[in-house]
């Protein structure tokens, strides 16, 4: 499927900020089930983005820009061919051995219910990593709310379950938690999802990725209740979804900040049509 | 029943080795009220100059002094020797062994060091893989801290690799030793440390990026007044000659650090940070870090600016990484250590834990992640209620200890209430590393457990410290 996407990033300020500094990671990479057709980020004010790729094998940018800015708009937006892979991701960039992706993080630190849960779901799916992260999509999709917004940064994978309520980030570190207490390496994705009715969201998707020794990475979205499809796009990696996080900024100066996000994703034949009618 | 400890100036047949013979008679003919006299004056003069040390968990005296002990420690100038090689060889595995985690991890193909170890290590900086700091070194300020158990044999206890602390009570204490025993000065050839600050700031200097100015910008960078150490931050920019700055005073353009100063935006070349790894940048670490700069890694990764030291480097001195320290030298360098480890026992394996379970009560068990004598268990000393209390904590998580024989720590004579008495020391030496080699000033910390039979001699739990003479023939 050819995916057209479009996210806005708006910071305003009541009291103008004297500057701004941010890391995004709203670049896209290919591998096997996602090919970028074309691709551009703008930042609406006079800044030097700087490209350099993460630890993770993520591309990265970082640039400041100074003000005062009582307004500041990151777009990016292009075109993308998705192919349905069943989830498995192959051929992404890879610098690290999955045992790297056992390592807790704060947001998902090792939590009492949250590896009882996964040992409950993990024996009665019989064996076997595979079954027991199906039985972990399955369960926490059918028993966690998914509350849309933006995550907060600071909710922990624990504080998530026990409330069984969320953001996609959010549910996606209770996965997390759950399969590293399996001793399964995860990790979380961010990128983007098509929903039907291409109505626009107000903030990019995430999803896990656990490792499956015969088939290698295999995306798990719990949010959406199914294995990555072709309506999926990826975009970042990290252990957390802090650290694949799109934008990750700091401000000197300025008060009263608000950020509004619109995401558009949209089956490419489909945005046409419409653009032509 | 151990042996008794391996005393520094007075051997178990009553005899005083060489180096403490003057001292020894000096100390047999003072009165006992002038050694009295010379502890209220050091006091008086370490209370003028503003020496503290704010412990953790302590509410009452938020700031004191750490006990200072009025009679040096002394060791030979062979000794050093030694003990300098030994250094420099473990400073320079441990360069070696950083390099090569972050980028080719050789160590781990080989499969002497376990990868997990590596990589589910909480220093284990994966934003440092395939990334090399200016010149690939990694630990330029390094705190080995040493003990001695008998006249021969010195272990290394721990790799200090992030931000060692305790240097300015080095100086401080030898200027206030000059100050008080002149006439034992005029006595001994001491090697001097005084030259610290110059070793120190050459090395900063030769650590600086090869994109900077010939006169390259060397800052502090301090978590501010709040640390524990910031007595020593503010001395040692002091006595350095740079600039004391908070990351607040810093600020990241186009992958270039610059300090505010009235005249303006200053680039900064060289950061001797006194702030830990996930406080640095909280656009890549610890979001709610109010204390780093914004964007720093960015012009970290650019080889920009050089940090002191390195983002990572704690994935070394790990106590559960410290345990195949032989391994490491000979891998790297293919010879053998010269200074020795501590046998360990890493509970990871369940071979050692069944072991170190059945053996508690003899042994010492230290959390792998732990510093500063906090979290740990002293066999011997510990009431059964504290050892039921880690036999639990075992465990529960076992991979977050390791446990150790229980070592005679050398003594040394120490002046405390009831007159002069031995007291268990460790030494702490620093160990510079700059692109143009090693430096090593004669001396370190040496600190003392002020309780009798104590081996505990962190300062945060009511360790001293003594001025390290290090003798010049």
């Amino acid at each position: 499927m050819r995916l057209t996407i479009r996210h806005e990033t708006t910071y305003r300020f009541e009291t103008p900020a004297a500057s701004v500094i941010q890391t995004l990671r709203l670049w896209p990479r290919g591998h096997d089930g996602q090919h970028v057709v074309r691709w551009r980020l703008d930042v609406d004010r006079n800044c030097r983005l700087r490209a350099a790729e993460d630890a993770f094998g993520n591309q990265a940018h970082v640039f400041a820009a100074d003000g005062p800015l009582d307004e500041i708009t990151v777009l990016v937006e292009g075109e993308v061919d998705t192919q349905d892979a069943a989830g498995v991701v192959n051929r992404a960039a890879e610098r690290f051995p999955p045992a790297l992706y056992l390592r807790e993080t704060p947001l998902t630190a090792h939590d009492h219910e949250i590896s009882a849960f996964a040992e409950e779901v993990g024996s009665s799916a019989g064996g076997g990593e595979l079954a027991a992260l199906h039985g972990l999509l399955d369960r926490l999709h059918s028993e966690m709310e998914f509350a849309p917004g933006q995550p907060d940064g600071a909710t922990t994978a624990a504080e998530a379950f026990r409330v069984k309520r969320g953001t996609a980030q959010d549910l996606t570190h209770v996965f997390l938690t759950a399969a590293r207490g399996l001793q399964i390496p995860a990790r979380c994705v961010s990128g983007y999802v098509r929903r039907e009715g291409g109505e626009p969201q107000d903030s990019p998707h995430a999803w896990a990725e656990a490792y499956v020794p015969d088939l290698g990475w295999v995306g798990f979205d719990p949010t959406e209740g199914v294995c990555p499809t072709e309506s999926h796009v990826r975009v970042a990696i990290g252990l957390d979804c802090l650290g694949a996080a799109p934008v990750r900024g700091s401000r000197y100066g300025g008060s009263g900040e608000t950020m509004t996000m619109s995401v558009l994703v949209q089956d490419a034949r489909a945005s046409r049509s419409y653009r032509r009618s | 029943m151990p042996s008794p400890a391996f005393d520094e100036m007075t051997l178990s047949d009553g005899s005083v080795r060489p180096a403490y013979r003057k001292l020894a008679e000096w100390l047999a003919a003072a009165p006992p009220d002038l050694l009295q006299y010379r502890v209220k004056e050091a006091e008086l003069l370490f209370r003028r100059i503003g020496i503290t040390f704010a412990v953790y968990g302590d509410q009452q005296a938020q700031e004191r002094l750490i006990p200072f002990d009025i009679i040096p420690r002394i060791i030979t100038a062979d000794e050093w020797a030694t003990l300098t090689k030994g250094l420099v060889q473990r400073v320079e595995a441990l360069n070696r062994y950083i390099s090569d985690v972050y980028g080719k991890r050789e160590i781990l193909k080989a499969g002497i060091v376990p990868e997990d170890l590596v990589f589910r290590n909480e220093a284990f900086r994966p934003e440092m893989a395939g990334k090399t700091p200016p010149h690939d070194l990694w630990v330029h300020i390094a705190g080995i801290d040493v003990v001695r158990v008998d006249a021969d044999t010195f272990y290394v206890l721990e790799d200090n690799a992030r931000t060692p602390s305790g240097v300015s009570y080095m100086l401080e204490n030898r200027e206030v030793m000059i100050r008080l025993f002149p006439e034992l000065f005029s006595q001994h050839r001491v090697a001097p440390v005084e030259r610290y600050a110059d070793e120190l700031l050459a090395t900063l200097r030769s650590l600086a990026p090869r994109t900077s100015s010939a006169e390259p910008v060397v800052v502090l960078l301090t978590p501010g007044v709040y640390n524990s150490a910031y007595y020593e931050h503010s001395f040692l920019a002091d006595k350095l000659g740079i600039e004391l700055v908070e990351g607040r005073d810093l600020f990241v353009r186009d992958e270039v650090v610059y300090m505010r100063t009235t005249e303006g935006p200053q680039r900064v070349d060289v950061i001797y940070r006194r702030i830990d790894d996930e406080f640095l940048d909280p656009l890549v670490f610890r979001p709610d870090s109010a204390l780093g700069v914004p964007g720093l890694m960015s012009a970290y990764h650019a080889g920009n600016v050089t940090l002191t030291n390195a983002i990572g480097t704690g994935v070394a001195d790990d106590k559960a990484i410290y345990s195949y320290m032989p391994e490491i030298i000979r891998f790297y360098l293919g010879s053998e250590p010269i200074l020795k480890n501590v046998p360990t026992y890493r509970c990871r394996e369940p071979e050692a834990l069944s072991y170190v379970l059945d053996h508690l009560d003899e042994l010492v068990v230290k959390e792998v992640h732990g510093s500063g004598g906090y979290g740990m268990l002293v066999g011997p000393h510990a009431s059964k209620e504290q050892i039921e209390l880690f036999r639990a904590k075992l465990k529960a998580s076992p991979a977050g200890f390791i446990a150790q024989p229980t070592l005679a720590l050398s003594t040394c004579p120490t002046y405390v209430a009831s007159g002069v008495s031995p007291r268990h020391v460790d030494l702490r030496p620093f160990v510079l590393t700059g692109s143009n080699g090693v430096r090593i000033v004669p001396g370190g910390l040496t600190r003392v457990a002020m309780r009798e039979g104590s081996l505990v001699v962190n300062s945060s739990q009511g360790g001293g410290t003594k001025d390290t003479w290090v003798l010049d023939e």
